[in-house]
């Protein structure tokens, strides 16, 4: 199993996920570096993600979409505020309009990765914080469909 | 889905109720033990009245109940409305072990 913890705290409103990965650190620093390595795990489950502007640099803006379950669009942009390759990687994650522009007056999720080495492969540490709580909502809301659609698909199934 | 069991009116007073600072310190505070108004206004530089519409609003979010105890009112944390905070986060931990499953595929493939 890669994820080896999961740290929630509720008043705080973060998430720390910690995995290992049989591979080393730069390795798994390419699967961020590396727009077509990352838009093939970033989606949640159902909405795939395709990255348009990946500008991998201190203050560098991203640019990404993801197709849900009926072909609609969700769109998200990143903004880069520390990079030091291949061990560390801080950005905000935000929704966007069609266009890329930020929505929610540029509500964001600060993400903090690290990533060190460990015995023969790497650990990765991820940090995502909400800085407003209604926010987590509408990021579960995604996932959430999807979550739906595959159980009503189950008790589909069960009366088929 | 857990998250499913929140409506959306309840989700809204919740979440607004936690994205506050002071909100969350108050939240804290009484989930170690009960506490008066009064006793909570002494942490916060701002005056019993800004307290007290801090209690008032985690109160409508349902995470904390008030109770009259003489001149005082006491202020208990409410567990069951936190743990449903939790089981959005849980959700939310779910996309990310969706990922690092992803990460891992992707290495392995390379």
């Amino acid at each position: 199993m890669p994820v080896v913890k999961a740290y929630k705290d509720a008043e705080a409103l973060t998430l720390t996920v910690v995995a290992e990965f049989d591979a080393p650190v730069e390795r798994v620093w390419q699967v961020w570096e590396d727009p077509r390595r990352l838009e093939r795990w970033w989606g949640p489950p159902g909405w795939p993600a395709t990255f348009d502007r990946h500008e991998f640099v201190v203050g560098g803006h991203c640019g990404y979409y993801m197709t849900g379950p009926d072909g609609e669009k969700s769109h998200g942009w990143w903004r880069i505020t520390a990079i030091e390759p291949p061990h560390r990687l801080e950005f905000d994650d935000g929704f966007a309009d069609a266009e890329g522009r930020p929505l929610d007056s540029g509500k964001a999720v600060h993400f903090v990765v690290t990533i060190e080495p460990r015995g023969t492969g790497s650990r990765m540490t991820t940090v995502s914080t909400f800085a407003d709580a209604e926010y987590l909502e509408k990021v579960l809301a995604m996932g959430m469909e999807e979550g739906l659609r595959q159980s009503l698909g189950q008790i589909d199934d069960l009366l088929a | 889905m857990v998250v499913r069991e929140l409506s959306d009116a309840d989700a809204d007073r919740i979440f607004h109720a936690l994205a506050d600072a002071t909100r969350r310190d108050i939240l804290v505070r009484v989930a170690r033990h009960e506490l008066s108004v009064s006793a909570l206004a002494q942490h916060y530089p701002m005056s019993f009245a800004a307290v007290q519409k801090h209690v008032a609003v985690l109160h409508r979010a349902g995470l904390v109940h008030k109770e009259r105890r003489g001149r005082e009112q006491v202020v208990h944390a409410e567990p069951a409305t936190l743990r449903r905070v939790i089981d959005l986060l849980e959700a939310y931990e779910r996309i990310w072990r969706h990922r690092v499953d992803g990460i891992d595929r992707l290495l392995a493939e390379d």
